[in-house]
């Protein structure tokens, strides 16, 4: 850039920093631009990448809105789960992720400072994810038109010739991983909140996945993929037993769960399967490549805790099945509506 | 997790298993002809779903699902009330996350709340206190709901906001009492019953005698038990051994947690707190005598029937009749298996539900609809 | 009606409100003790085991009582093991004749 950088000149963020004007230019230059691109930004990206053009390859795209309450919680805030939401989704697919845009809707009034450390985090994560943000756009909308901050990332990636990642490729026999504990992240959030009054040390499971995936595409042959976001893991292995048409098994005692999730869980009542994460999968390889599939895993960051939940079976075909820890079978439904704790 | 954990293994369940099996033998009952036990609490019709407990134990045992389930036996009008409390400006609704998603004539809780009325999740009435304590401005309802196990706690709670001279907290008092309803279905000819899993939680607060009258005017077995598995397949192993032994006893096989007297902190304030109304209606069972609780005249400052003048003897009773095609009533007494009600799964789902039994998660419907009371095949 | 958990009482934070800290699982939330309390200090209860509902201690929960029905249980479970173990037994021996 040639002119000195154009900085913020007030604490919180107000109608004027959307309206088009300097105030605006204000914002992008000094909150956004000289983070994440310090280069310069143009009103679009203009990217080459080598892969894109090799044949066979496919492109990967695509976007998610971010609202959470609390913007900042143990483990995260709104910026980090953005980036790696959109991350993840294109990792699950097989991508390589490459460029996020992200769009911010900000309330008037949201404090500068926060801003600056959302960004910050979206920053980190980007870097750990090895992608750029290379293009975005701003919006200030009038106190109560939305809460705090929302974020929509969208993401490019590329899928390598050889990868063919599918739910409707899982096959009876097929062995189900998951790359470390489960639910941490709902649990944070609503530990967070407070409205339970309760006081515990969990944080949020948030992290980029594309380097297990790629870890683990490169050594085995994975069928499918899902994070396992809103709905927690039921929800996902519902998607894939619904698209593959196949029954999917699961074992409770091989759940892996953080004491203090369990602890949440009994007393409000919830289901940890039920619960959301930012940074944990399910992935189907076949049963011969599954030792092989938790080496690749277990050798990356994420996946230090990767361990088999279960299998795709011929038996009750779209159902997810349970096996409990009691030794009885229950059946893992879709979540209704959202989990709510309860007393009785 | 100590105190729970043991009592979910796995190993323990085998042994229990094994015997209730030989008993169910000894006492010649078939899937034709089962043993009828009922559990009389929602905690554990939703224990044992969870755990495929009716998937383990034999044919020969058939676990009737019974009326405690406060959300289930919550009438249609109660919930209108507490919809009409809720959007009052100047109140904020507090309410266990259970009755949420109950549907009024016109709306459910979370449904006003999603129109704006300010209504928010507690898990403790003591939250609710705070609440008024730090929003001088407005109007706390707490919405006291459940049966002997949570009436306690509300009447502590009032207890505290009375000492403290709280003018804006109020409970919206729907406790219910146990003994009642149970009478009602023992006094009912169409009902088979051969002995009583008792509800464990309810009895640390009452303790176990006022279950006596099970035993000593109708002659059947009642054996008071915990929520885990483990707990469950005991009582029934209790119940049943009385049965094959010709003996109609209460028994307490929660005794960790249940001391046969209850607890006199509790009854004590209970008492110093509520009286029974005279009837109170149950959805699904009508009018009942002397089953609900109301707040004394001495705590009509904290009675929410009194400030914002609704609910019970204000104005005509209103009878809402149950939404076209719901039997609720019958799946709730036993009479109908859930599957057997024509709604199930077609008009009534947990997404969609007509009436109360698919919406609380003790619910037998929402139970059955959950952990697939039907499609599975039996564990081996 | 009977979400109820097991949990310690690990910290007092007001004798007067008899109010205390209940961990379960590493979790922790501010309980109201007065059905446990009892006729002494309140500060005795630290360490002891509970059933906490809706954010009060409502039971103490009889450590005696828990150790005898595991027992029993126990004793089952062991008595059913010999039987399975018979039972194998049998099997392998008709299977030798």
């Amino acid at each position: 850039m040639n002119q000195p950088m154009r900085r913020m000149k007030s604490d919180t963020v107000t109608l004027a920093h959307g309206g088009g004007g300097k105030a605006m230019r204000d914002l992008i230059e000094d909150v956004f631009v000289s983070v994440f691109e310090p280069d310069g930004m143009e009103d679009q990206a203009r990217l080459t990448n080598g892969a894109l053009a090799s044949s066979g390859a496919q492109l990967a795209f695509t976007t998610d809105g971010f609202v959470v309450s609390p913007l900042e919680f143990p483990g995260g805030d709104i910026g980090k789960i953005a980036v790696c939401g959109t991350v993840n989704d294109l990792a699950v697919g097989g991508a390589e992720p490459l460029w996020l845009s992200a769009a911010f809707i900000i309330e008037e009034g949201v404090d500068v400072a926060l801003l600056r450390r959302v960004v910050a985090s979206m920053r980190e994560a980007a870097d750990e994810a090895n992608v750029r943000i290379v293009t975005g756009d701003t919006k200030v909308v009038e106190r109560g038109s939305a809460d705090g901050i929302f974020i929509t990332t969208s993401g490019v990636g590329v899928i390598p010739p050889d990868r063919n990642l599918s739910a409707n490729r899982v096959q009876p026999g097929d062995v189900a991983i998951v790359n470390g504990v489960l639910g941490d992240h709902g649990a944070a959030i609503l530990a967070a909140r407070g409205d339970m009054a309760l006081s515990v040390e969990i944080p949020s499971d948030c992290q980029p996945l594309n380097a297990l995936m790629n870890a683990t595409c490169e050594t085995v042959d994975v069928r499918a993929a899902r994070d396992a976001t809103r709905g927690g893991l039921a929800s996902a292995l519902n998607e894939i037993a619904e698209a593959a048409g196949c029954g999917i098994e699961i074992e409770e005692t091989a759940l892996p769960l953080r004491t203090e999730v369990k602890g949440v869980c009994e007393i409000l009542g919830l289901d940890p399967l039920y619960l959301a994460n930012e940074g944990t999968l399910v992935l189907f390889v076949p049963e011969e490549e599954a030792e092989r599939a938790l080496d690749a895993m277990r050798s990356t960051a994420a996946g230090k805790e990767a361990v088999i939940i279960g299998r795709a079976t011929t038996a009750h075909p779209k159902r997810v099945v349970m096996q409990t820890t009691f030794g009885g079978a229950r059946i893992v439904d879709m979540l209704v509506g959202e989990q709510l704790p309860r007393i009785c | 997790m100590k105190y729970a954990e043991e009592f979910r293994d796995p190993k323990a369940a085998k042994g229990l298993l094994a015997q209730i099996a030989q008993v169910i033998d000894e006492l010649g009952a078939t899937k034709e002809k089962p043993v009828h036990i009922m559990e009389i609490c929602g905690g554990h019709t939703h224990a044992i779903f969870r755990y495929g407990l009716d998937k383990l134990t034999p044919a020969g045992l058939e676990f009737i699902h019974g009326p405690g389930c406060p959300v289930c036996v919550l009438p249609m009008s109660r919930v209108d009330e507490c919809v009409e409390l809720a959007e009052r400006p100047e109140v904020i609704f507090t309410t266990f996350g259970d009755a949420m998603r109950v549907p009024g004539t016109k709306k459910s809780l979370l449904q006003a709340k999603a129109e704006g009325a300010d209504i928010r999740m507690v898990y403790s009435p003591l939250d609710a206190l705070e609440l008024a304590r730090r929003n001088p401005d407005r109007e706390v309802v707490f919405f006291g709901l459940g049966f002997e196990t949570t009436t306690p706690s509300t009447a502590l709670s009032i207890q505290q906001a009375a000492s403290e001279e709280l003018a804006n907290f109020s409970v919206f008092c729907n406790h219910i009492t146990v003994p009642p309803p149970i009478k009602a279905l023992l006094d009912d000819p169409h009902m088979i019953l051969d002995g009583f899993v008792g509800p464990g939680h309810v009895s640390m607060v009452i303790g176990v005698e006022p279950y006596r009258f099970i035993a000593r005017d109708y002659g059947k077995p009642i054996v008071v038990a915990g929520f885990e598995p483990i707990d469950l397949l005991q009582s029934v192993l209790m119940v049943l051994e009385q049965m094959r032994d010709g003996r109609a006893e209460v028994e307490n096989q929660y005794s960790r947690v249940v001391p046969d007297y209850g607890n006199p902190v509790s009854i004590a304030a209970c008492d110093d707190v509520y009286e029974p109304r005279p009837t109170f209606e149950w959805r699904g069972l009508g009018e009942i005598d002397s089953s609900g609780l109301r707040i004394r005249e001495k705590y009509v400052a904290f009675d929410a029937e009194a400030k914002f003048s609704i609910g019970y003897g204000k104005g005509a009773p209103r009878f809402v009749p149950e939404p076209e095609g719901c039997a609720c009533g019958d799946v709730m007494t036993g009479r109908l298996k859930p599957v057997q009600c024509q709604q199930f799964g077609k008009g009534c789902t947990p997404e969609m539900p007509l009436g109360a039994l698919m919406v609380s998660s003790e619910g037998a419907c929402a139970a059955y609809y959950e952990y697939g009371g039907v499609d599975l095949e039996p564990a081996e | 009606m009977c979400l109820g958990i097991p949990g310690q009482i690990v910290e007092i934070s007001s004798a007067e409100k008899k109010l205390a800290i209940a961990d379960v699982s590493g979790v922790r939330r501010e309980v109201n003790v007065a059905c446990i309390a009892g006729d002494a200090p309140v500060e005795d209860l630290i360490g002891a085991w509970a059933l906490i509902h809706v954010g009060f201690a409502m039971s103490l929960i009889n450590e005696e009582e828990a150790a005898k029905t595991m027992e029993v249980l126990k004793m089952l479970g062991e008595a059913q093991e010999e039987i399975e173990a018979m039972r194998a037994s049998q099997r392998e021996m008709d299977r030798a004749s």
